[in-house]
């Protein structure tokens, strides 16, 4: 077992730490407010190669493994919890099942775009009806000649209204329950394809998360991703995948805020000593980025496994649980310990423990990944 | 074309700066940066490189943890490096460097189309006299201070950033040109360049590779061959807190005269 990282990732993590704090700091508080969505970051990050980090270069990606891309989402989480999502769902939840599943002309057609930033992705699992319980699909596709032809809606997407390529489940054959599942390649200017509501939210404000209708919606034959009936390993395998990159987002929240409550203990006087002498602050900090240690090493070797092709459904379920609860919990913490200056927005702190909050609940609820853990226990 | 860039690892003064108590700069105990006029000498290179196609070359002179310096820049997207070391070569001053670095460039070899770059001056001697007496040992024109940088059919036209104004001076290649940080900002290396820079080639050149070197003479060079004593080393005293006044209105003005009466500059 090697802990060490190889001389390239020692880079990439300083390249990646340099570039989340001189270019995506600066505009976390204002996209955050605004609710805006970062296109002037999401260019850059596209041309340096960070929106297809682990992808062949042969396809316009970077080239780098997938431990460096956890350490991407870690490093931009640090500072801006809206901007890694925005990476994660492109990277894992778009690219990834079109490199993975597709076939080599569809990756052709949409990965060079996709990995380099001209072209955002999304995915579209997620209905009204639909949340955890992803068999209970809705949105039919009928094929029709040469097209399908779907109708139905998507709610609670990430990057929708700002995404162009999406890939969407839908039902084949109604009668097959989860088997009669399958994926699709949709853009934006498909016939019928729209975007409805976007969402109002208390975290990672400066990502879209949107409604996407699909009302007749033309898409052609050759768009379908993998086989007929194919889409609910498509999804869940994706998710596995998808689970890694919000743990990493998870980890960076947490590690951001400990190193802005270090700052700030040590600058804070009270009793005529920096707050950051007393031993309570110390014990504290002490146990959250001992936690917060814990959730990096579940997360690198949920990548480790998943770069070397072995299953690691587990590990990322076990990853995505331990690193998002404890964002939640070391973000609050780190906000009391700043006191009333951390419920303001004059400071991170309060930003980062709302933007911890959904990393319990999307890409599979904390309630989700018990259940994937329970049943490699085999306690069912 | 190509262009050499001869740049340096130095101290990060940015942080905490460590002292020894003779007064010289602990280097050990700092962490180390590529020099800031240096990045953007580079990333001078690499535009021309974007534009014209040319190959960039960086050399650097030190320890062999320098190595790290020239994979940065490699992977920014230069495209080969060569680190001058040697213990032969270690406690240079600037007259010893510039003759070793020189003699280096000089093995690389300079094309008539060349262009040879360097920083203006580092952050931890802040002489800006090693760019210069480069140009002097190897007779070619040079152009210090640039803060454009222009080529056309062999001729170079320079911006020089001077304190109280500009001057805009051409030459012809090969020459060299020493750049200031204000001449761009340095691109971000990329996952693809980074991926790639342990692929590209680093070349050691040591004392026995660069020994029959016209430029070389064994007693200038190394400490004992640098001509600079340092007489007194000292951390100057911390100057006061500024003050900043805001306002573009008669109390604001009334108020500087004020200040400035009170310490009898006015």
């Amino acid at each position: 077992m090697d802990f060490r990282l190889t001389k390239e990732q020692q880079m990439l993590r300083q390249m990646f730490r340099e570039f989340a704090q001189n270019e995506i700091k600066p505009l976390a508080a204002e996209v955050d407010e605004e609710e805006r969505f970062p296109w002037e970051t999401v260019k850059k990050l596209g041309e340096l190669g960070m929106l297809g980090a682990y992808f062949p270069k042969e396809y316009g990606g970077g080239g780098a493994d997938v431990i460096a891309y956890a350490m991407l989402v870690e490093e931009i989480g640090k500072v801006c919890g809206t901007t890694s999502i925005i990476v994660s769902s492109h990277t894992s939840l778009c690219c990834a099942p079109i490199y993975e599943f597709g076939t080599e002309e569809q990756r052709r057609r949409y990965l060079p775009d996709l990995l380099t930033g001209r072209r955002v992705g999304a995915f579209g699992l997620t209905e009204p009806s639909a949340g955890t319980d992803a068999s209970s699909l809705e949105t039919a596709a009928v094929l029709d000649g040469d097209h399908y032809i779907l109708n139905g809606s998507k709610i609670f997407i990430t990057n929708g209204g700002a995404a162009s390529t999406y890939v969407i489940f839908a039902m084949t054959d109604k009668s097959r329950g989860h088997r009669g599942i399958s994926a699709f390649i949709v853009e934006r200017d498909f016939p019928g394809f729209s975007i409805g509501r976007e969402e109002k939210k208390m975290g990672i404000r400066g990502s879209s998360t949107a409604e996407l209708v699909m009302t007749d919606c033309i898409v052609p034959k050759e768009n379908l991703l993998g086989r007929e009936g194919q889409g609910f390993k498509i999804a869940l395998h994706t998710l596995d995948g998808g689970r890694i990159g919000v743990a990493s987002q998870a980890l960076g929240l947490g590690e951001g805020a400990i190193d802005e409550a270090i700052a700030y203990t040590k600058e804070r006087v009270q009793f005529g000593k920096r707050i950051s002498q007393f031993q309570w602050t110390q014990f504290q900090l002490a146990d959250m980025a001992t936690k917060m240690q814990a959730a990096q090493y579940l997360v690198y070797a949920a990548a480790d496994a998943k770069q070397n092709g072995l299953d690691y459904s587990l590990q990322a379920a076990m990853a995505k649980l331990f690193a998002s609860e404890a964002a939640s919990d070391v973000t609050r913490r780190c906000v009391q310990l700043f006191g009333g200056y951390g419920f303001t927005r004059e400071y991170p702190v309060e930003r980062m423990m709302r933007d911890a909050k959904i990393t319990e609940i999307y890409e599979g609820t904390s309630e989700a990944q018990r259940m994937v853990i329970a049943k490699y226990l085999g306690v069912n | 074309m190509k262009i050499i860039v001869c740049i340096k690892q130095v101290p990060d003064t940015s942080g905490k700066v460590a002292v020894n108590e003779d007064g010289t700069l602990n280097r050990a105990s700092m962490p180390v940066i590529t020099n800031h006029d240096d990045k953007s000498a580079v990333e001078a290179g690499l535009r021309l490189k974007d534009k014209y196609g040319c190959r960039v070359v960086v050399v650097t002179m030190g320890p062999a943890a320098a190595e790290s310096m020239l994979r940065d820049m490699l992977a920014m997207g230069a495209d080969e490096a060569y680190l001058i070391s040697d213990r032969a070569f270690g406690g240079s001053d600037t007259f010893a460097t510039s003759q070793i670095v020189a003699a280096g460039v000089s093995r690389i070899g300079v094309d008539p189309d060349d262009i040879i770059l360097c920083g203006r001056q580092a952050i931890d001697g802040d002489t800006a006299q090693v760019g210069p007496q480069i140009a002097e040992k190897l007779d070619l024109p040079q152009i210090t201070y640039a803060g454009d940088i222009a080529v056309e059919d062999g001729v170079v036209t320079v911006r020089r950033m001077l304190e109280d104004g500009y001057m805009t001076v051409k030459a012809h290649t090969p020459c060299l040109i020493t750049c200031i940080k204000e001449l761009n900002p340095p691109r971000y290396a990329s996952i693809a360049g980074i991926m790639e820079c342990y692929s590209k080639p680093v070349t050691v050149l040591t004392y026995e590779d660069l020994k029959d070197e016209p430029l070389i003479e064994p007693d200038t060079i190394g400490l004992k061959g640098s001509p600079t004593n340092i007489a007194k080393s000292f951390t100057p005293p911390l100057k006061g807190e500024g003050v900043m006044l805001e306002g573009a209105d008669k109390n604001t003005v009334a108020d500087l005269v004020a200040r400035l009466g009170a310490k009898h500059i006015l």
